[in-house]
């Protein structure tokens, strides 16, 4: 063995001990930013958390674009929606007037609001583009109450760290982390294009969330939940959309 | 470099056909380093990332097989054109009475890890091509190869499919210099440009990356375009590899080595 290959072998060693502490330094740096997303574990955690990191360094506070009432695409598309449960049909033939939004875990006042109440605070409209993974998309116009009023009104507690939100569709529920929770783009919509929200669009209630795709837009909103973690929920990966192999974070 | 190392008058890596002086001193038939470990490294997991993006990207486009121009675009709206393929979603118009199996998930996955699997790989070959003078010595064409006549003189070469010299096996034609620069610096930079600005999140930072190419749907038309355009580059790129000699070439870009006879000048 030559000088030459040992010095080659320990600079080699030294340089992969340095970037496996450099890593190990980098992983717990992200975590303790909140940087990794919960789907980070699997074959493909690497990229959900660059993709996920970058764009919470890059994107914290930008705006999604926002077009002209004349781009509004005519007419709105409504996509496949399963047919809806029992549950859902009641509440329907009674007009939505019993729809409720349960907003509980980790807030000073858990509350349930009725629709007639989110429709009495400031509503907030936009016109943004609803984009599906799939390819297609559409722009509405979506009339709604800011998610963040909300969570200011049931007064969220400051160890929050996500919000859950559940369908009236069991197998459709979400999460999101609070930097997209307290956006002022997020919003609970119960109107469209001036009008209700049609049932095709997630009439009475959706969230939408314009700077993520469109299955994180749950329709049917019936629940919210705050809390610290997300491992309780399912089985821990965030939301229902790991569980059947989609991201997690879907800004991309 | 291990050999180099002992040996002075070996030639840096890619130099060969243009050091002529260099190459005379190595002896004829030795192996010596086509291709540096670098290029080699980066080109295998572009190699490998392309086809995962390849496949995922085909996996996507089957789930809704119509191209649109502009803002938006859906079942609802007319299209550019459509692919005549059945599709992932049975709600789509393909003229087929089934959908396919959805392989979203797995595809989407896939697709952005190894979107940033070959980003940073290509960012390392960018500051090996600048900071070494690859990009220089090997892929920029020199000043007398910048002239009409050389340029048709390399294409009718190449219609001719004649076998590339000794000195041509050591160094990049006319042709395949500005088929690379095409490439690393036209189609690379469009297919991650137009990727990131289908990203709702992206755009809202930076709205002029979508806005320029006349909205989302036009990026996403642009993008398949665009890897189009690549698939065609690596057609071309292997049947080039098999024309000049497969393994030889295989090997020059798996080992670094070639055994190729130098031409004497």
């Amino acid at each position: 063995m030559s000088d030459l290959s040992r010095r080659k072998l320990i600079t080699t060693g030294f340089a992969a001990t340095a970037g496996a502490l450099g890593l190990g330094v980098a992983a717990r740096l992200a975590q303790s930013y909140g940087l990794v997303p919960p789907d980070h574990s699997g074959i493909y955690g690497l990229g959900e958390t660059l993709t996920y990191a970058s764009q919470r360094l890059l994107t914290r506070h930008s705006l999604a674009r926002e077009f002209r009432r004349s781009q509004i695409s005519k007419p709105p598309f409504a996509n496949e929606i399963p047919p809806l449960n029992e549950a859902y049909r009641r509440l329907q033939a009674g007009g939505f007037a019993d729809w409720r939004l349960a907003v509980n875990g980790m807030v000073t006042r858990p509350a349930a609001f009725s629709l007639d109440q989110l429709k009495s605070y400031p509503s907030v409209s936009q016109i943004t583009q609803l984009q599906c993974e799939e390819g297609w998309s559409y722009i509405a116009e979506w009339i709604g109450v800011p998610l963040s009023h909300l969570l200011q009104i049931v007064e969220v507690q400051p160890q929050a760290r996500y919000v859950v939100y559940f369908s009236i569709d069991p197998d459709w529920w979400e999460s999101v982390d609070m930097a997209d929770a307290m956006h002022p783009q997020t919003v609970l919509a119960y109107g469209m294009n001036g009008d209700d929200l049609p049932v095709g669009n997630g009439g009475p209630l959706r969230l939408r969330l314009p700077r993520q795709l469109g299955y994180k837009n749950v329709k049917y909103i019936t629940h919210l939940t705050v809390t610290d973690s997300l491992k309780g929920f399912g089985k821990g990966l965030g939301s229902a959309s790991p569980e059947g192999g989609y991201a997690w974070y879907a800004g991309i | 470099m291990r050999q180099s190392a002992t040996h002075g008058t070996i030639p840096r890596v890619g130099d060969s056909a243009y050091l002529p002086t260099a190459a005379s001193a190595v002896p004829t038939a030795a192996p010596r380093v086509r291709h540096s470990v670098l290029v080699r490294i980066t080109h295998w997991i572009t190699t490998l990332c392309f086809f995962a993006l390849l496949i995922s990207g085909v996996e996507i486009v089957i789930s809704h097989p119509r191209f649109y121009w502009g803002e938006t675009g859906n079942d609802l709206t007319p299209t550019l054109f459509k692919l005549p393929i059945p599709a992932s979603r049975a709600l789509v118009p393909t003229g087929y009475g089934y959908a396919l199996p959805d392989q979203n998930g797995w595809s989407r996955s896939l697709h952005f890890q190894a979107a940033w699997v070959v980003l940073l790989t290509g960012l390392l070959y960018t500051i090996f091509g600048l900071s070494t003078g690859h990009w220089r010595r090997n892929l920029l064409p020199g000043g007398a190869d910048l002239s009409w006549r050389a340029f048709s003189a390399a294409f009718a070469s190449h219609l001719r499919f004649e076998r590339p010299s000794g000195a041509e096996a050591w160094s990049y034609n006319l042709l395949q210099r500005l088929a690379y620069l095409f490439v690393i610096f036209v189609l690379f930079p469009l297919v991650i440009w137009t990727g990131l600005a289908m990203s709702p999140a992206f755009v809202s930072a930076f709205p002029a990356t979508v806005t320029v190419l006349g909205g989302q749907q036009s990026a996403r038309t642009i993008h398949f375009f665009v890897s189009l355009a690549l698939l065609l580059f690596l057609l071309v790129h292997v049947v080039m590899v098999w024309l000049a000699g497969f393994w030889s070439r295989m090997r020059a870009m798996i080992t670094g080595r070639a055994a190729l006879p130098m031409e004497q000048p």
